[in-house]
């Protein structure tokens, strides 16, 4: 009874998927046919300007464009929603945004100047819950605070004006490095305002710990992208979005894109090999070859990344309480751990084919890298001499690094430790391990300054310095670094900071971004590793994806041919 | 009985109570906050700080948890700090899921456990009764993830006979009325969606199916074997009666008060969450969004779905103490 039941659901199991496998096609017309993509994790928010994280952007980039962009397969600046980059002024704080002709949002309206300044208006004056960090994280990263905020949490907005239906203007305060290149992330992404004002979705309501984001946010996002929203099936992890026609570009080759969540690596392999879905993300490094094999496409990201293991120099107060070693405040251990550290092996065994030793702490995509800074090869022998003369030879350090976690820069931070751990026992370090669970454990541990050295990365958001050394070295609260490099004071250093963050010639300021990684080089507040080729996987006869470095792919270029 | 009933949801308030403030304790005791699991990498202290002041999580813990308590008494359990949505609304829709998912498991470990267990304790000492408790070690001790791996494996990828992951094929259109999927399909009339979400469950229920099914093998085992040496069964077969009818009246009857314990048992913990599974199966129940509610620290669904699903626990229980009387009348509930 039992067996005939279940070959009767296998036969008829395989007859759904046969069925499910025919064109979807009607007569002799072909359609572009669903993409059923697997993700890690599902989108928190379809309203861009509250969303931050990858999976997140990953459909946004689909429903939304902003007034710039990267281009398609590299980090550069590109005109998107604006017809041209904008032209600035000579005291750097006024751009002019010439716009595109003939956009329509998806509910109809026009996309236009006064829509572009109704959603920089929008973002400047949120109050509230709002302005909390975790809601707002872009914003107040690339413009800092509020029209309400002004006092304490100043913002580098000041204005946007519609000079006429097709020019906006938008005012600075300051200048910043973040802008425009930080333009380019979707939580900058231009929203229709009759939808937003329809669907209520500045009405972030619920008690102080209970935040509950509007409809707008949830379930009416309208763009202007290739993609509209069809479904968003939360409790399952599938969000489908449907091809929208009056799309002002190239229309999308496919019907529609569903995007499935599925968290485990494994599984995602699985499904893809069986069939049930057509490409997934965050590849294993280690799952390639055979993937290739089997004739799945795998497509390598240029490396936009930085694997480093932080130092921690024991300058906060409590760092002797919390037991962190002294010596590191000592340049000649900072840099015998560098000596020390076989980082062209460690690169070749245990990172993906493609991956790079780092010599500095940003790629060499990113304006401002510098082929003069001061470079660490591997010398033992330098190292312990260098330990010898700081008389700090057996010193014990706390090594952390994390658990249950695969990130773009450190597919397997346990195996990289193994190695980086035996390199400097090699020239004489004790080494006291720490694994931690990934988020929050182990990153409250290093970011309140627990670990002497500890493995952590960091992948670039958008083409620009100071996203990536500046969010590592720049001081922060209380004018000390981050507790992660034992909050040093170099105010050498930070002065460079600020200067080249206010440089509004953009020539003038890439060569202050060389000289600061230079200065940073030789401080040595951590040892830049490596940088590593993120990939995506998509099946036989899924076409035109292009790999992106920001992991920012466009869907509309997709094709399938099966 | 009605009195029997009334009592034992009554002591559901101590143990609820109880259940909450340990809830609570350990949940703040958690290293890091919703502040750095929310952030990540991208966590600034000053971020922690306002987010930490917004949640309300700066003030004191009896503040805390009176202000906790004040919204539990109205069936509000707060809003999940990953989805922006209501815990009810969340436990809601993943419930039926897990509940589906649930059912075919411990049908799979009955419909088969029973006859396996009463067969192994028939022919005690043969190849038979070693087979089975050979397997059910097996089945006790193989690991779940491992097991969905090879169950993958060969009847997804190479056989493609059974799906190996999400609850129904994304490319049905189906309308859900009740959340159960198989059910769903049937009031729809919508049959190709009823069966393609029942094979969704295979492979995952059986999976989830294989520890309830090695102790239920064992416990029919054990307890046949304790039953067919009893004085009245051979008093039975001394009488003549017919093989047949000792069998059904006699010995599994008697038999089957501890396997339904089990049975009870099981069904209540597979029921809170088959974190383990869902999670391989990227299957959309309540154990693999609470397992990303840890990772998250997001303390309203952890606790709404705690306390929801301890009610669950004991009603199921409490079923299992009816059913007893019904099993066997000798056994009164008082």
């Amino acid at each position: 009874m039992i067996a005939s039941t279940v070959v009767a659901v296998m036969a008829a199991s395989a007859c759904a998927s046969s069925d499910r496998e025919e064109p979807t096609g009607e007569g002799d017309q072909p359609t572009g046919g669903t993409l059923v993509f697997g993700a890690a994790g599902d989108p928190k928010v379809l309203d861009p300007t509250f969303a931050s994280d990858g999976e997140t952007f990953r459909v946004l980039r689909q429903l939304y464009e902003g007034l710039l962009a990267s281009e398609e397969g590299s980090t550069e600046l590109v005109p998107s929603l604006a017809s041209d980059l904008p032209e600035i002024s000579e005291d750097g704080l006024t751009y002019t945004f010439p716009l595109r002709e003939g956009v329509k949002f998806h509910d109809g309206t026009d996309f236009n100047a006064e829509a572009v300044c109704f959603n920089f208006d929008r973002w400047y004056n949120f109050t509230g819950i709002a302005q909390n960090p975790g809601v707002t994280p872009y914003w107040q990263d690339v413009f800092g605070g509020f029209a309400d905020t002004a006092e304490e949490f100043p913002s580098s907005f000041e204005s946007c004006t519609a000079e006429d239906e097709l020019t906006a203007v938008i005012q600075l305060t300051k200048v910043t490095s973040r802008f425009p290149a930080g333009l380019a992330l979707p939580s900058f992404s231009i929203s229709s305002p009759a939808a937003l004002e329809e669907f209520d979705a500045d009405n972030l309501t619920g008690e102080a710990d209970a935040p509950t984001y509007p409809a707008y946010a949830l379930e009416h996002p309208t763009g202007t992208g290739p993609f509209m929203l069809d479904n968003w099936d939360r409790a399952n992890g599938e969000i489908t979005i449907a091809r929208y026609d009056e799309y002002w570009g190239e229309t999308a080759g496919l019907d529609e894109i569903i995007f499935r969540t599925i968290p485990d690596g494994n599984t995602r392999k699985q499904e893809l090999e069986s069939g049930s879905i057509d490409g997934y993300d965050l590849v294993a490094p280690g799952d390639i070859p055979d993937l290739e094999s089997q004739g799945f496409n795998v497509l390598t990201r240029d490396a936009f990344n930085i694997l480093y293991l932080g130092i921690n120099q024991g300058q906060f107060e409590g760092a002797a309480a919390a037991g962190i070693n002294p010596a590191l405040a000592d340049i000649r251990v900072r840099q015998a751990i560098a000596h020390a550290i076989d980082r062209e092996s460690l690169v070749t065994s245990q990172l993906p084919e493609g991956a790079t030793v780092a010599t500095q702490f940003m790629p060499d995509t990113v304006d401002g890298w510098s082929d003069a800074v001061t470079e660490y090869a591997y010398d033992p022998d330098l190292s312990r001499q260098l330990l010898e003369e700081a008389g700090a030879a057996g010193t014990t350090l706390k090594f952390y690094y994390p658990t249950d976690v695969s990130r773009p820069y450190m597919p397997d931070p346990g195996a990289i430790f193994e190695v980086m751990s035996q390199n400097l026992k090699d020239v004489g370090f004790v080494i006291e391990p720490t694994a931690l669970p990934w988020n929050p454990d182990y990153l409250e541990a290093t970011a309140n300054g627990l670990a002497d050295i500890h493995l952590l990365g960091w992948t670039g958001d958008y083409n620009d310095a100071y996203n990536f050394i500046g969010t590592f070295f720049d001081a922060k609260a209380g004018g000390i670094a981050k507790l992660d490099f034992g909050g040093y004071v170099n105010q050498e250093l930070f002065d460079a900071f600020a200067a080249a963050d206010s440089e509004p010639d953009p020539a003038a300021r890439v060569s202050l971004y060389e000289d600061l990684n230079v200065q940073i080089m030789d401080f040595l507040p951590a040892v830049p590793i490596s940088h590593s080729p993120p990939a995506l996987v998509v099946a036989e006869g899924v076409e035109g994806l292009v790999p992106s470095p920001l992991t920012s792919e466009d869907f509309s270029t997709v094709t399938l041919n099966k | 009985m009605l009195r029997f009933i009334a009592r034992r949801l009554l002591q559901l308030i101590p143990i609820l109570f109880g259940l909450s403030v340990l809830l609570f304790i350990w949940l703040r005791s958690l290293p890091g906050g919703p502040g750095r699991a929310l952030l990540g990498e991208r966590a600034t202290p000053e971020a922690i700080e306002a987010i930490n002041d917004q949640l309300g999580l700066n003030d004191s813990l009896l503040v805390q948890y009176g202000r906790f308590l004040g919204r539990v008494v109205q069936f509000n359990f707060g809003t999940s700090i990953q989805t922006g949505r209501p815990v009810t609304t969340e436990f809601l829709q993943r419930f039926p899921g897990t509940i589906e998912l649930t059912a075919f498991a411990i049908l799979f470990a009955v419909v088969i456990g029973i006859p396996l267990g009463y067969l192994a304790a028939r022919r005690h000492g043969g190849a038979l009764d070693s087979a089975a408790v050979v397997a059910s070690l097996l089945g006790v001790t193989i690991p779940v993830f491992f097991l969905a791996y090879l169950l993958r494996f060969y009847f997804s990828v190479e056989l493609n006979v059974f799906p190996g992951s999400g609850r129904q094929d994304v490319r049905i259109d189906a309308t859900h009325p009740t959340g159960f999927f198989v059910l769903d399909g049937l009031l729809t009339r919508e049959f190709d969606a009823a069966l393609d979400a029942f094979a969704h469950l295979v492979l995952p229920g059986i999976a989830l199916g294989t520890i309830p099914l090695a102790i239920i093998v064992r416990i029919t085992r054990a307890s046949v074997l304790d039953v067919v040496n009893e004085d009245y069964v051979r008093t039975a077969e001394s009488k003549g009666l017919a093989a047949s009818t000792i069998r059904r009246r006699h010995i599994l009857r008697n038999a089957m008060l501890p396997v339904a314990t089990t049975i009870g048992l099981q069904t209540g913990l597979l029921l809170s969450g088959a974190v383990l599974t869902e999670t391989v199966f990227a299957f959309g129940g309540v154990g693999s969004f609470l397992a990303d509610s840890i990772f998250a620290r997001d303390y309203a669904v952890l606790q709404g779905f705690i306390l929801i699903l301890a009610v669950v626990y004991v009603l199921v229980n409490l079923l299992v103490d009816i059913s007893y009387g019904l099993i066997d009348p000798r056994v009164r509930v008082r």
